[in-house]
């Protein structure tokens, strides 16, 4: 009795060890489609359009990247993830790639066991009250009834905002933005805080955006940006590459509009070469075929176009590049060469 | 003469193991303990394996961690710098709280709605049957995410009480009720067991440079929350005071501050002892007037002393602490003193009291008809009124067969209350099934607690019921 059980574990722990460690890579091009994980609806970054098409700066990412891997931007199954679903949804492998405004922290890095594979968005976390109150200053919320998703950085940084400045607050929390949204909207919270990105697609969907001051205090750094599972570096390569390629086509110029003419020959900008596979083995080394980069830029428009058509100024949500500018012009975008 | 003889023996054969009846039932039992072991071995490998390939290993050690979140509704002392393992206990009262509030209010609405589906009035057995049938048909989420909204969306926010012509307070100005919740009187203690506050006349000077605002004008800011636990306080209560002893100069220095009233737990399990003594003390003098009336025939008057013996020494404790009301008044952004009631709490409680109470409503009526129509008719030969028939005759027996179902309802609704995710109460599924979890990553571990949790409190729930159970059940003699 007591040999069977031990056989029967060691043919079990056999059975599984043979189980283990296929490549997300070959999961995503075996299934014909990517599982990217995105938040339950923020304008801008993923909502779902009239359509029901997935529309977003964050959902852009995973089209890229599908369009990278699959060579088909629309092959990608969305799912939803809430702040406290989102980690469990890819540590489990029910999605191969997060794209959902989640912060790089170290100990999500280093202790939850994700590879972030960069930031797509340089945020931080603010405040949203409504202008009848007359607040000019977060520091002036003493006493006031916060609402803030679970489950979030916010949360911990909120935590520690009111005790540095040794005032008071009442937390409200909630699950999705949809539900905070209506809950201040209702006056259940007197403040909403969250990524001033978020704070700004929020107010977007208002009615009366006017009615609602954004607080000049930024209480954190938030680096937004995708990430995959710890331990699979050919997939955590994919998908980094591909968020520097979006990064680095905006910076040497290559657009949606020239992409086509700067890929049919090699240029005389050898780094845009082998950017779009003209010339070099950067694709063969990554596993892919030589334009994966060229399909993913053509799949939405590099970085910069990227950014204008979801969440720029000329958008509802109005966000100015700010930090997210290129390096070249004062932001902090910096892509790793492609050599 | 010896015709009788023993069976030839035959060696044991394999196939009796399962031919014969003897080993049969042995054999089934051996195999399905091997199937379950191998499957339960598989598990165990199959996690750690998946762990090990995750690279993560399975520690309890994140309990001991700062937490770093706040919770809003807190029956023990908690701030974001305590560990993992205190907002787990924080959450674990949150649900204890909430579980025997709806135990208790489910159980007198099911019973009385049980009885009243009974009535002959046809209106009221009616209205008891849309009630019953309403609740039991309908998702509990959906109920507890209604009230919820009714009370957020319907109801004015504490700045509509704001100015001559807001909302207004009802009950003489001291129970608000808002989108928030509702704000209720709470009894504080001047000679707390627990310890008062004394409002130093010293001002904590990085509250005072780091908002010489916070004070204009009264509106916002310095708001005083000592509400017995509720709201999350960062050590400044007395900010209003001791700025305002700042600003005239500190004159009152040397006065050495006033006593803030305030309520701890201590204050109250002394209430409550002093209550289930004055209960004690009532029986026994209950018992004596009946032992008194059995050997003389006259039963004297025990009411007012059965009455004295509870209140007197709960009237006594309350004057020695120096108990008085805490009104919630308009302060900062919300109401403050006082107790808060969030909606949260008030929806999920309401939600699942009105919920389970449908089924226990069902339960009772059972129970009712379970009992002969002749205990009725014999009860109303001897003269008894229907509403003392009731009491006395039929419902002491219907409890044999209401109990036993009853237990299994409050085991449901206690599991039900971790629905409280709907609504944001912090409950313990919300501390550590939720943001401990998501903030460590330390899914197995908590969940395996939380499970263990529930586990043991169910167990605990359905034990103590079962005693109550064996006490009220048929006496075979």
């Amino acid at each position: 009795m007591k040999k069977t059980v031990t056989l029967g574990a060691l043919t079990a722990a056999a059975f599984v060890a043979g189980a283990a460690g296929a490549a997300t890579l070959d999961d995503v091009k075996a299934a014909g489609e990517l599982k990217c994980g995105v938040s339950t609806g923020l304008a801008g970054f993923s909502a779902p359009d009239a359509n029901n098409v997935w529309q977003g700066f964050d959902v852009a990412y995973c089209r890229a990247l599908a369009a990278a891997v699959l060579g088909d931007p629309m092959k990608v199954a969305f799912t939803q993830t809430t702040g406290q679903t989102r980690f469990t949804a890819l540590a489990s492998g029910e999605i191969d790639v997060l794209a959902r405004n989640t912060t790089w922290t170290f100990s999500r890095d280093v202790d939850l066991k994700f590879e972030f594979v960069g930031v797509n968005y340089y945020d931080g976390q603010g405040f949203m009250a409504p202008k009848s109150l007359g607040i000019a200053s977060a520091k002036e919320l003493d006493g006031a009834t916060v609402c803030i998703q679970t489950g979030t950085t916010t949360e911990l940084n909120l935590a520690d905002f009111f005790r540095a400045n040794n005032i008071s607050y009442e937390p409200v929390p909630i699950e999705t933005n949809a539900e905070a949204q209506q809950q201040y909207l209702a006056g259940a919270c007197d403040v909403y805080t969250t990524d001033a990105s978020g704070l700004a697609a929020t107010r977007a969907t208002f009615e009366n955006p006017a009615d609602h001051v954004i607080l000049p205090e930024i209480i954190s750094k938030e680096p937004l940006g995708p990430l995959v599972r710890h331990g699979d570096n050919e997939w955590g390569d994919i998908a980094r590459w591909t968020l520097n390629a979006l990064v680095a086509a905006e910076e040497y110029g290559v657009t949606s509009a020239n992409i086509a003419e700067l890929s049919s020959a090699p240029t005389n900008n050898p780094e845009i070469n082998r950017l779009l596979g003209t010339e070099g083995e950067l694709g063969a080394m990554l596993g892919l075929d030589a334009e994966w980069a060229k399909r993913a830029i053509m799949a939405g428009g590099n970085y910069g176009e990227l950014f204008e058509k979801n969440i720029g100024e000329a958008t509802p949500i109005g966000l100015s590049r700010g930090l997210n500018a290129q390096w070249t012009e004062g932001g902090l975008l910096y892509s790793p060469p492609f050599r | 003469m010896a015709t009788m003889t023993d069976p030839p023996e035959r060696g044991f054969r394999l196939s009796q193991l399962i031919f014969d009846t003897r080993y049969r039932s042995m054999t089934i039992q051996v195999v399905a303990m091997i199937l379950i072991a191998l499957l339960l071995s598989w598990l165990i490998s199959n996690t750690i394996h998946n762990l090990e390939a995750l690279g993560k290993d399975f520690d309890f050690g994140f309990l001991g961690q700062p937490a770093g979140y706040d919770i809003n509704q807190q029956l023990i002392d908690y701030n974001n710098q305590m560990s993992h393992g205190r907002a787990a206990l924080v959450g674990i009262l949150n649900t204890l709280l909430v579980a025997v509030l709806g135990c208790a209010l489910a159980t007198v609405l099911g019973v009385i709605a049980g009885v009243l589906r009974l009535s002959n009035n046809w209106v009221v057995s009616r209205l008891t049957a849309v009630y019953v049938e309403g609740f039991r048909n309908v998702p509990l989420l959906l109920w507890i995410v209604l009230i919820f909204a009714l009370m957020t969306e319907s109801m004015p926010t504490p700045r509509d009480f704001r100015g001559e012509d807001g909302s207004s307070m009802i009950l003489g100005e001291s129970v608000a009720i808002t989108n928030r919740g509702v704000y209720i009187p709470n009894v504080v203690f001047s000679r707390s067991l627990g310890g008062n506050e004394v409002a130093a006349p010293e001002a904590p000077a990085p509250a005072a440079a780091a908002s010489p605002s916070t004070n204009m004008a009264g509106t916002y800011g310095a708001s005083r929350i000592a509400t017995g636990g509720a709201g999350v306080q960062t050590g400044q209560n007395n900010d209003a005071t001791s700025t305002a002893a700042d600003a005239s100069g500190g004159a009152e220095a040397g006065e050495g501050g006033e006593v803030i009233p305030t309520s701890s737990v201590w204050d109250w399990l002394l209430i409550l002892a002093v209550l289930i003594a004055g209960g004690v003390g009532a029986k026994v003098l209950g018992t004596r007037a009946t032992h008194i009336q059995e050997a003389t025939g006259k039963r004297p008057m025990t009411l007012p002393f059965q009455i004295a013996s509870v209140l007197v020494p709960v009237i006594v404790v309350l004057l020695l602490l120096g108990a008085s009301l805490d009104k919630p008044e308009l302060g900062g952004f919300n109401f403050d003193g006082g107790v808060h009631l969030r909606n949260s709490l008030i929806a999920l409680w309401l939600a699942l009291s009105l919920y389970t109470g449908a089924f226990i409503a069902e339960i009772v009526r059972g129970g009712i008809l379970a009992i002969s129509k002749g205990q009725t008719e014999a009860a109303y030969a001897l003269g008894l009124r229907p509403g003392t028939t009731m009491n006395l005759v039929i419902l002491p027996q219907a409890l044999r067969v209401i109990i036993p179902p009853l237990i299994s309802q409050f085991l449901n609704l206690t599991k039900n209350s971790s629905l409280a995710i709907a609504v944001g109460y912090m409950d313990v599924r919300s501390t550590l099934g939720g943001i401990t979890i998501n903030q460590t990553g330390r899914e197995l571990e908590g969940m395996l607690l939380l499970g263990l949790f529930y586990l043991v409190l169910s167990l605990l729930i359905s034990g103590v019921m079962n005693i109550y159970n064996s006490s009220v059940k048929l006496k075979e003699r």
